[in-house]
This record gives C-alpha cells, structure tokens and sequence, in this order.
C-alpha cells in the first residue's frame, strides 16, 4: 500500500490535504482516492443503509462508495466522489454517514439487523400509523441512511452560464474521442472535445498499451497538443456533458475552479454550458462491472481496471499481495500489469472454473476464499482484490431521448441504440469497439460521416495499436453462500434483495428499481444495474434482453445546484425595470412595490407618517381636493400605424374606433376570442393612419405580441404597422381639480377646457421640449397624461413637483391609485382575471354588434348572457367600521357557509378616505338588479363575515361631473 | 426652442460611464437617435427608392450596415434607423417629410439603451452572456437576442466593436450584466 514507479504524477511537489482531520500528502496528478489509497487508507465511507466499511471500488465518476464532503464552512459540499477529486493544497475532506467515527460506526448496528432492513421494508414497516410518517419515520431514517450534510450557509461561490456553438461536439477524450476530434479538426471543423477528468487520453492514460508504437499515454498527450493549436477546436477538461437536451443541445458543466482551494477573485467556480452542436459524436468509453460473491464489498475490493489504472496512472499499489477475480481477457491485463510493477498477483479466472466465494477482515480486505474449479477450496492472505465481470458500453447519454439500448451476446452488454438521438452517433468502447485499435477507427470514421453530413470532407490518418478480441464468459454472481453479496453498493441492494423481489412479483425491470432502490443513488447504477437485470433474468428463466433495462435521464454525474441557478440569485434572480421617476422617488424615501420587473412607486411617506394608510389617505384625499402627479409611464403603449390602423383596431377592439376624430381619445374594451376580456385601455389618434394604444402594465407584452399575431397570420392584407413604444416615453398623470392650472405653468400651448376638452390628445411642448398630451382620467378627477422623451423624464417629475407647490401637489403611488379607481368604479387587473365578460364588468354595451371583431360572436353565447351571471356592484359594510377583505364570499343571511350558497365574491376592496370607510368591487350573481340588498360576504380563511349593502360601483362622481370640469 | 429639461443618459447619470474591465471597454452611448422605419403595404419598393436616395441602408435580414443614416434589420420590411443624436433629436421629423405615407416611422431613441463594447476577443465575453454566436457572425451582423431575461439585439460594428442595444428601463440590470460577465470572462 504504496507509491510505486510511474504515473503521471509530478513528485516534484507535495500537496498537503487532510481526510477526518488527519494530514496526508499528495502530488499534483492525483485524484483524493489515489492520493489516500497512496497513504494506505482503503476505508473511504460508510453504506448507505447497513453502514458497512467501504473503499473506492472505482477510478472514474461512476464511484458509489468512495463519497466524502469536501471543504468546510460555507463551501462545505456534500455527495462528492473521492475518485473524481482533483487534489489540491489544502484540501479538506470528511467521510460522511457515519457516527461517532468512521472506523466506529455506531449506526453499524444495522448491518447486525440486516434481515429487517430487506428491500421494500419502508413500505412494510412505516405503514402505520400514517401520521407518523412525516413527523417520526422519515426524520429518522433520514438521519440514518445519511447522505451527507449541508453547510446551511448561502453559497459564496459564482456560476456562470454560457452558450457554445459548434460542427462537431465529441464526448470524451478517450482514443476514440481523440481520434475523431484529430479528424474533424484537421478538416477545418469547429469541434468541441469535452472530458469530465482534468487529462485528457481517459483510459490510455491508465493502460500499457501502445498507440503508435510508443506509450498510448504519451500519443494522447500529443494529440491534445496539436488539437490545442487548432484555432477551430476547444479543449475542454474537467467539463462533464450532462445530457443530451432537443435540437442538438447539449448541457456541460465546466469546473473552472473546484481543483483550487477557492476561485479567483471575479471567476466562477462552474461554468453550465448550452452546447449547440450540428453534430456530435460519444466516445465516453465503457465502465467496468464486477461480479457478485458474499462479502464482495470490504475496503480493497475494487474494479480490475482500476486497481490497474491506480498503478498505472496513480503510481498506486493497493496492496503488496494481490489477487484478480475474472471472467475476461480484460482482467488477465491487470495481472500483468501489476506483475509488471512487481506485486505479487494470484489470478482467479472464472472461466476456468475458479470463483471468490467470501472474503474478511472488518474494516479492509485481509482474505478471500476462493473455490478452484477441481472444488478445492483456499484462503488467500491478500490485502487487495481486483474484479472483472466484463465492461458496459458507456451509452447513458445515448438513451437521454428513451432510445432502448440493444443487447450484445458477444459483450454480455447493452449497446447504445443508434439513431435515438438526431445528430448523435457513438464511437469506440461507448459502442462497443473495445480495442485501442476499434476506438482508433470508430472514432475516426464517424468523424467523418458526421462531416460528410455537413459537407465536409475529412480524410483519417491512424496510428498502429492493439486490436485484441474480447475474451469474455459471462458471469454475474457466485452461486455459493447464505450471506450477502452486494450489486448496488451505494444503494447496499443484495442478490437477495432481488431474489426477494422476484418473489413479491416485482419482476418488471422498472418495478424492480423502485421495489429495491437498484439503480437509484447518486452513482444511477452505473456499475450496478446490469448485475441486478442479469440476476433477475436468471431467477425469471428470461434472458437479459427480454428483461429489459432501464434508461437514463440527465443529468450523467450529479449537478450543484448553484450552477444551474447561475447568477439569478439574491438582487441579480431577475432584471429590474425602472420608471423614469426612480431616482427622482428614491430621493424622496419612497416605498417601491414590484410591478413584473417594474419597480413602482407604492407611495411617498412624509415626515410624521407612521403607517402606509396615513400616506395613502393623505395622497388620495390631496389629489382629490387640488391636484395630485402619478409616474404611469408602465402602462404598455403600442405605435399603430398603417392605412388600416383604423379598420385593425375595430377588430381587436370591442367598441369601435375607426370613427374616432383625429386628436381624440377613447377608451377600448379588448376581448379574447373566446369572449372573455383580454385587457382595456385608452386608445389615442395622433393622426390620419397613426395611433397610440395604451395597455394595462401587466399586460404591456401578451396585448402587442396578441396584435402581432392578428397582423401577421390573422390579416396579412392589412396595412399595418407595429411597434411598443412603452419605454420611449416617460408618462405622469397630473390629476386633481388644479391640474390644468398646473400644467398650465408648464405646457407651452393653451390647454384651456376649450382648446383641449376632455378626452382630446395631442403634440405640445414643455417648455421647448417635445411631448404629448392625453386628457384623460383613471381617477375620475380633471385629469391628464403628459409624456415626454423618456430621458427627461427625471426632469419632468421635478418639474411638476416643482409646478405643483402653489396647489401643495402631492405624489401619489400606486395605492392610491388603487383607491382612486375603485373609487369611481374601474376595473383592474383583480376583474380583468381572464374569467370575465364585458357584460360581468358591466360594459356589456361597449361590445359593438354593428361590426365583428375579435371575442364578439363567443361573447354571445348562452352561457356568457345568462341573466343571473356575475355582474359587478359596488359594496359597503353596513357598520362602517367593519373592515372588508378582498376575496370574501357573498352569502345571503343566515345561509351556510358552502359552496352551494356562494353569490360571488369581493375582488377589491380599499379604505375609502373620502367616504371614511372600507369599500369593494365585487363580482355578485345577478348584481345588476340588486342594488340596495344587504347580504354578507365571507371569509373563512380570514375567519370574517360582515354584513354589507349592495350598491353602485361608482361611489364617487357617479356623473363625472369632475372630470370634464 | 432649446430644451428647458435637462435629460439624464439611461444609467441615470448626467454623462454617459464608460469601464475598462481587462480587454474590455464598456460605454453607454446616448449619442445616437433611432427610429423605426416600415415600408406600408404594397408601397415597399418606393421605400427602397426613397432611402437609396436619402443614404439610409436597408439591410436584410441578420445584418446592420452604415451609410449617411445606419440601419438595423427587425423584421420583413422593418428596420431600426441611427442617426446622430445632436442633429436628429427629432428624427420623425426628418425622415418623415422623406417617405411621406409609404411607411410608417415611431420614434424609439429613449425607449433603448445603448452600450458599446469593444475588445480582442469579444466572442469569449457574449458566450457568456447570449446564444448568438459571435464566431460566426463577423462584421455587420445583427440579431435580437436575449441577456439575462432582457431582449437585446446585438450589432457587430466591427471586428472588435459591438453594441447591445436594450430596454432602457433595464439599463442597470443590463449593465450589471455585462460588467460581471466581462469580470468572469477575462
């Protein structure tokens, strides 16, 4: 258990690192495993379930035992595979699911209570009583079937998002990737060649073979030479392809910074890429399988190619004393590799008849008993065992879009299925090609049909290598022994976990999974899947492929969630809209509210003010007394022009608008087809064949996007033109009796009564600046919109402000908007909900019958005209100082509080400062003819219920007398 | 008459900012009057005479180009017009007397913000920030795009120059953006 000759490790430096607080050294090049295996520790981790003693059984991301927590404080990560650890100086790591330590588990108990814990037990054992569940049996189990911890901090880290392009995407840096990236990239294609290890070369790095004639190794590290002097190829270590999403997308994580101690200042720690690939090629090799037998799973007990690759790459022995357990000409390689280093190496051949029956010692390997063909049986002392059962092509990724992978007799493994992803073929071990040689050419050639597809010509130009058969009899698991062999060893699934579920008929592939947990911890099974099928097959007399496999989603190796949220965290989760009053509002130690990404004024305390009623009462009750100014410029407002601008409108709005006059405003009613209100808003006519519509802000975007597509697909002879113009104008409402005396101070032209009556609109100047004027009212007040090029907007709030002082002019915010409109009765966006006629607004007149337009016929029909339909009505407590609350059900006295019953309900409700008490719109049955009733409305989450009247939506200048003053 | 209110650049300043961060450079422009030109029904070759004439580019789709006025392709028969700001502050103004009723012209200088970046290796900054490819579009392209949920279009002035051209009530939020995306590429 030592450093040995080789690897590709620089011994020139020592890197520091500590595992359970103890203090080990490593080199750069090592892995945390092969630097702690170099240091003589094999037990990595505890199991998942029975808390065995487990090592590394693995030298690549398909890992299930060797999982650690890394660092500490808030970077503290859980979950994370010692195998795929880069190290670093300075790094910290923990084992995890274990207590109080790693080498004395007190949880290890339920190894002793195993035949408890068989698969399904949670289902069988939690059943009763129900409520124990969340609150008793699941924290538990939790805490014991422990997946690491969270550090509970937020995450100081930074990750990037970003998007490459590219002819050629190639999946691995094997042989076969390597190939087929020298091919494409010689032929002048843009390629992308990404590996999740820091080296490229993936298993010639870990073998003796030749490429070349000279080490595969050393041909690797040439190849990435000459591709990283290619302009048109991106090298991309340490990024691992997650999966294969539509249209050629592809997800890679790229760990920019997880082999440093922390990121450099500015840098992410992970990139997400979005790889937009034309082609794409994977080459991400084969993963090994071992072979059940009872206690197959102690520290030292591992993969045969990867106790070959720790001594190959790593300068790694495991142990002194070796013995290699196989059914393949596969592992006859790691014998004498290790031969070859000078260990001492006892092979174990299954085809020969000969089998690893159990093996002991506590908390690392320390014998196996091995059963000879002739039926001898032999304990050997040895301190590691190598296993081969053969190797699984590499095809998760293949299967991303549920392409059925495809039995191969000769390999004892599933194939990727071709074509199951568009533009996606695969290319050595991942498709089966198991010699340096098949990966060589496989790679080669699907480099070059994957041009041709292109048009490109690429030609191939490969180096010698070995092109040995593979050798192999399958063989799954010893048939001897009444202990447990493990499958799944991160799931601690057994042979008779699966023996148990073929018993209880769960037989089916995807039964099993669930049944057992094979196949469904961070690893996805990848060295275990195959054993739990094969097992199953042979238990239901089936063979493999009629067994069926299960397949894979993304993402291929677990994903940090930080590095799918990106920057969209904390202030930066979305973008921020700002009106152009923003500065002049933060100045004033305004309450903004959040308006989609708008951030509104909601309104202005003043000194003195405790409580946002004072200064909402205070906004509405000055408003409606002299004057009061409003930042409305996120209405939504949409330039329309064209020769039919006028016909157009006629047909997105209910009510007619062709007829208007130039310099004239009205207000529009806009239906959805099926009849139901869509938005409402004023429409102005600046001239001839040009208007302006104006939206409300939540629904600036669905109304332009829904007149785009009525121009575009409904009435392509139409001559319109489009165009939002909603941020091009910084637009205030000045509202109030002294409105017009104050703009009047501001306003070059004469904008008395008769030059500008209600509802006129036209161009003006402030000033000497261009602007536009609407006189038009929300508030029900003399009231204007004054808009002017949204970069002296700033100055135009100032300006009115300033204006304003001789009237003591307020600015009010969105509350008092609110209560201003519901107020005088106008729906917003709490009526306009996308369930409602004009006939339950009662606008039904507005909806014009002399022309057709969008949402008129279905407006019509039986179900929208009903008499007793919801109608809007005012409402006010009977008790005056009984509050109302939005959302209350309408009842009749004495009625039951059921659904049965229900009349309706209260959509706004405000404090009325101008009538002193709570007011509301709501929407009740047949609301027309029921204006002085009194009813109750309901709340019971609230847990109020308030007796009201019915009366007028318009509690305010029912006659508007106030607003053509 | 000379404007009594004073204008302030979208980032909210008097001046436009410009940082240097690394290679990269930067800078709100303000100095640039845009407006949106489509041709009217029928009447789109009059309009291709028209802007020949008047030194107004119609590009097609994809592309920006520059003569007397520069131009940006939005859509079938619908460009963005730049003009300099300090001679075309009312840009309607003047081109609408040039096309009369055979297209339909909306101001939309301040409905923008405009940054104007420059560096070596731009490509490596917008592939962190869009999924417009930069390393196939050279010089002259154009394309509406999106950047951290705002909808930009993205011109390549040259080589080493391009604008992004956003919201204007996004401007910070857009500038963050390609302040950190600058820090995290370089």
């Amino acid at each position: 258990m030592s450093r040995i000759t080789g690897g590709q490790i620089d011994r020139s430096k020592t890197l520091r690192f500590s595992f359970d607080g103890v203090a080990y050294a490593g080199h750069p090049g090592d892995t945390l495993a092969s630097a702690l295996l170099a240091n003589g520790v094999r037990l990595m981790g505890r199991s998942f379930k029975y808390h065995r003693p487990r090592g590394v059984i693995s030298a690549g991301s398909e890992e299930p035992n060797a999982i650690v927590e890394l660092r500490s404080g808030a970077r503290q990560e859980p979950n994370t595979r010692a195998t795929v650890i880069e190290l670093f100086d300075g790094l910290q790591a923990q084992s995890q699911n274990r207590w109080p330590s790693l080498k004395f588990d007190a949880l290890a108990i339920n190894d002793r209570l195993s035949p408890f814990f068989a698969a399904g037990f949670y289902y069988k054992t939690f059943m009763w009583p129900a409520a124990f569940w969340e609150k008793l049996y699941e924290p538990i189990i939790r805490r014991a079937a422990g997946l690491g911890s969270l550090s509970k901090q937020d995450d100081p880290d930074d990750y990037d998002k970003g998007f490459l392009h590219c002819d050629l995407l190639i999946i691995g840096a094997g042989p076969a990737g390597l190939s087929a990236a020298l091919t494409a990239g010689r032929a002048g294609a843009r390629v992308i060649l990404a590996d999740e290890d820091f080296r490229m070369g993936g298993r010639l790095n870990a073998e003796t073979l030749e490429v070349g004639g000279g080490s595969g190794a050393d041909w690797a590290a040439k190849a990435v030479l000459e591709l990283a002097a290619m302009p048109n190829v991106r090298l991309m270590t340490r990024t691992t392809v997650i999966g294969a999403f539509d249209h050629g997308i592809y997800g890679a994580v790229e760990r920019v910074s997880d082999h440093l101690a922390q990121p450099l200042p500015g840098k992410p720690r992970q990139i997400l890429w979005r790889i937009y690939a034309a082609r794409s090629i994977l080459a991400a090799g084969a993963i090994e399988r071992p072979i059940a037998f009872e206690n197959n799973d102690r520290p030292g007990i591992m993969l045969a190619g990867a106790l070959r690759a720790y001594a190959n790459r790593w300068g790694v022995a495991v142990g002194d004393r070796v013995a290699v357990f196989t059914n393949n000409d596969d592992g006859l390689r790691t014998v004498a590799d290790l031969k070859a280093k000078g260990l001492d190496v006892t092979l174990i051949d299954a085809r020969q008849g000969d089998e690893v029956i159990d093996s002991a010692g506590r908390l690392g390997l320390k014998s196996i008993t091995v059963r000879r063909g002739n039926g001898r049986t032999e304990t050997l002392a040895v301190s590691a065992l190598g296993v081969s059962g053969g190797w699984n092509p590499n095809l998760n990724i293949a299967s991303n879009h549920r392409g059925r992978p495809v039995w191969s007799e000769s390999l004892a493994a599933f194939l990727p299925p071709e074509g199951a992803i568009a533009g996606l073929s695969c290319a050595g071990a991942a498709a089966g090609a198991m010699s340096t040689h098949g990966a060589l050419t496989t790679g080669a050639d699907q480099a070059v049909q994957a041009l041709a597809s292109l048009g490109l010509t690429a030609s191939t130009d490969l180096p010698q290598a070995e092109d040995a058969p593979v050798n192999l009899k399958a063989h799954w698991y010893v048939h001897s022994g009444k202990g447990r062999a493990w499958i799944d060893q991160q799931n601690d699934v057994t042979v008779k976990d699966v023996k148990l579920a073929k018993q209880e008929n769960f037989v089916s592939v995807e039964h099993l999974k669930r049944y057992t947990t094979l196949g469904m911890a961070t690893d996805q099974g990848k060295t275990g899947n195959i054993l739990g099928l094969a097992v199953m097959a042979e238990l239901t007399g089936k063979t493999i492929p009629e067994t069926g496999t299960t397949i894979y989603r993304p993402p291929y190796t677990p994903v940090a969630m930080g590095v799918l949220g990106g920057r969209a965290r904390g202030e930066d989760f979305k973008p921020t809209r700002h009106t152009p009053s923003h500065k002049w509002a933060t100045e004033q130690g305004a309450v903004f509210v959040e308006v989609g990404y708008w951030l509104r004024t909601q309104w202005l305390p003043r000194a003195g003010e405790t409580t946002w009623r004072q200064s909402v009462d205070r906004e509405v009750l000055q408003t409606r007394k002299s004057v009061g100014i409003c930042d409305v410029t996120t209405l939504g407002k949409i330039d329309i022009q064209g020769t039919d601008a006028g016909a157009f409108l006629d047909k997105v709005y209910a009510n007619t608008f062709s007829t208007l006059g130039i310099g004239k405003t009205r207000y529009g009613l806009m239906l959805r087809e099926d009849g139901m209100v869509m938005d409402d808003g004023t429409t102005a006519r600046m001239g001839q064949n040009e208007y302006v519509m104006t939206t409300t802000t939540a629904n600036a975007v669905p109304v332009f996007r829904h007149l785009e597509y009525c121009r575009q697909v409904l009435w392509p002879d139409m001559d319109v033109q489009l165009i939002s113009t909603t941020e091009a104008w910084a637009q205030y409402s000045v509202a109030g009796p002294n409105a017009r005396k104050l703009l009047e101070k501001l306003v070059d032209q004469d904008i008395s009564d008769a030059a500008f009556p209600y509802m006129a609109c036209g161009n003006i100047t402030v000033k000497g600046t261009r602007a536009r004027l609407f006189r038009i009212s929300f508030s029900g007040e003399l009231a204007y919109e004054i808009a002017v090029p949204t970069r002296y907007g700033d100055a135009m709030i100032r300006a009115l402000v300033e204006a304003g002082r001789d009237f003591d002019a307020v600015v009010y915010g969105t509350e008092a908007l609110g209560v201003m409109r519901v107020e005088k009765g106008h729906v917003a966006g709490n009526e306009l909900n996308g369930q409602s006629s004009a006939l339950n607004m009662g606008l039904g007149k507005m909806v014009s019958k002399k022309k057709d337009a969008i949402g008129m016929v279905l407006s019509q029909r039986e179900g929208m005209v009903q008499p007793n339909g919801y109608r809007l009505v005012g409402v006010k407590p009977v008790d005056p100082a009984k509050a109302l609350t939005a959302g209350a059900h309408f009842l009749a006295k004495g009625a039951e509080a059921v659904a049965v019953n229900d009349g309706g309900w209260l959509t706004s409700v405000v404090y009325s400062p101008h009538l002193g008490h709570s007011i509301g719109l709501g929407y009740l049955k047949g609301g027309d003819t029921r204006k002085g009733e009194r009813l109750r409305v309901v709340n019971l989450l609230a847990n109020t219920d308030v007796e009201v009247e019915i009366v007028s939506p318009h509690f305010f200048d029912p006659e508007g007398e106030r607003l053509r003053g | 008459m000379a404007n009594a209110l004073k204008a302030l650049t979208p980032l909210g300043h008097d001046a436009p900012v410009s940082e240097t961060i690394g290679p990269v450079t930067i800078t709100e422009n303000v100095g640039v009057a845009l407006a949106s030109l489509a041709s009217r029904l029928g009447r789109e070759a009059e309009v291709a005479t028209v802007a020949q004439a008047a030194g107004i580019p119609l590009p097609g789709p994809g592309r920006a180009e520059t003569a007397s006025y520069g131009a940006i392709w939005l859509g079938p028969e619908q460009w963005m017009i730049e003009a300099p700001f300090e001679t075309h502050e009312d840009i309607v103004a003047v081109l609408k007397p040039l096309f009369g009723e055979a297209a339909s012209i909306t101001e939309q200088t301040d409905a923008w913000v405009r940054f104007d970046l420059t560096a070596t290796d731009l490509p490596a900054l917008f592939e962190r920030l869009c999924g417009h490819d930069l390393r196939r579009n050279g010089t002259g392209s154009a394309t509406r795009t999106v950047i951290e949920h705002l909808g930009c279009y993205v011109v390549r002035r040259a080589e080493n120059q391009v604008s992004v051209i956003g919201p204007r009530s996004s401007a910070r939020s857009l500038h963050h953006a390609l302040i950190t995306a600058a820090k995290s590429a370089f």
